[in-house]
């Protein structure tokens, strides 16, 4: 770990925002993190794969969901200073063959660790209304 | 084909190591969005007090999902693949990841249930350098919805 970069502890306060985003999913989205990560799975790119197996058409990668969210965090934490990220998977992003899906992120202070200098941020990742993870939590080392 | 609550407890690997590199890095932080310099340019990185450019926090998944295929395709724990939906993901970093990291997985099967109709499959990937020191812990749970 680099002490470099890392966010000042003091200051910081429980419930405050820390970065939001909205991000744009398309099927461009989806193959391009199919390729820069290895997960082939069709579900992520052919629909009549994904109706075959019970699925309502394409949806997006839980893990570039999660990455994204992680990416959120990293704006304001700094690269290399999210010691712990954690989620579960509560709803899928069905993504149009043509046309977007918008994911809205928020990350807050959940909470405070004062011996260790880390800052547990809860990151609220909605579409259309519905938390899509449930307990994304990232712990950040902070200076 | 239900799976084989009897794989707990199973390993895979290591094998062969999984170089990090410049290009990789880069092309993982385009697909989620990261857009920090360190993840592209090696001085900006160094500014930052990285010895190369540095991984976005969950790049480790790259190297993670590939050891955990080796669970998956396993016939002796029966997963079926194409029934397969992410239900858990957990990262635990001991040191941050950079270009020029050899790192060498191993996967554990902590653990399997099965319930009516899904079952879960949580496996464990630890990963380590090529000084054999431990790097990240990828904690991942794999639900198998059963055939109707």
């Amino acid at each position: 770990m680099t002490a470099e970069n890392r966010p000042a502890f003091a200051g910081l306060e429980v419930g405050h925002v820390v970065a939001e985003r909205e991000a744009t999913f398309t099927r461009d989205t989806l193959v391009r993190y199919a390729g820069a990560s290895g997960d082939f799975n069709p579900i992520h790119y052919s629909d009549a794969f994904a109706e075959s197996v019970g699925l309502p058409g394409v949806i997006a990668h839980g893990m570039l969901t999660l990455g994204t969210a992680a990416s959120v965090v990293e704006e304001w934490a700094g690269p290399g200073n999210v010691v712990d990220l954690q989620t579960r998977f509560a709803r899928p992003i069905p993504v149009p063959a043509m046309g977007e899906a918008a994911v809205v992120y928020t990350a807050r202070i959940g909470a405070l660790d004062a011996e260790a200098r880390t800052a547990r941020i809860d990151v609220l990742v909605e579409f259309e209304g519905q938390k899509i993870l449930a307990k994304a939590q990232a712990v950040v080392a902070c200076a | 084909m239900p799976v084989n609550t009897d794989a707990v407890g199973r390993a895979y690997g290591p094998h062969e190591p999984y170089e990090v590199t410049r290009v990789k890095i880069r092309e993982f932080a385009d697909a989620v969005d990261a857009y920090s310099f360190a993840h592209r340019s090696e001085e900006a990185a160094q500014a930052e007090g990285f010895d190369d450019v540095v991984a976005p926090t969950t790049f480790a998944v790259v190297i993670a999902q590939q050891a955990e295929f080796h669970v998956v395709v396993d016939p002796e724990v029966g997963v079926d693949f194409s029934r397969v939906v992410h239900a858990d993901e957990r990262f635990t970093h001991h040191r941050p990841i950079v270009a020029g990291d050899l790192i060498s997985a191993t996967v554990h099967i902590d653990d399997i249930k099965q319930r009516a109709g899904i079952s879960t499959v949580t496996t464990r990937t630890e990963l380590s350098d090529q000084d054999g020191a431990p790097v990240a812990t990828v904690m991942s749970t794999l639900a198998v919805r059963e055939e109707a």
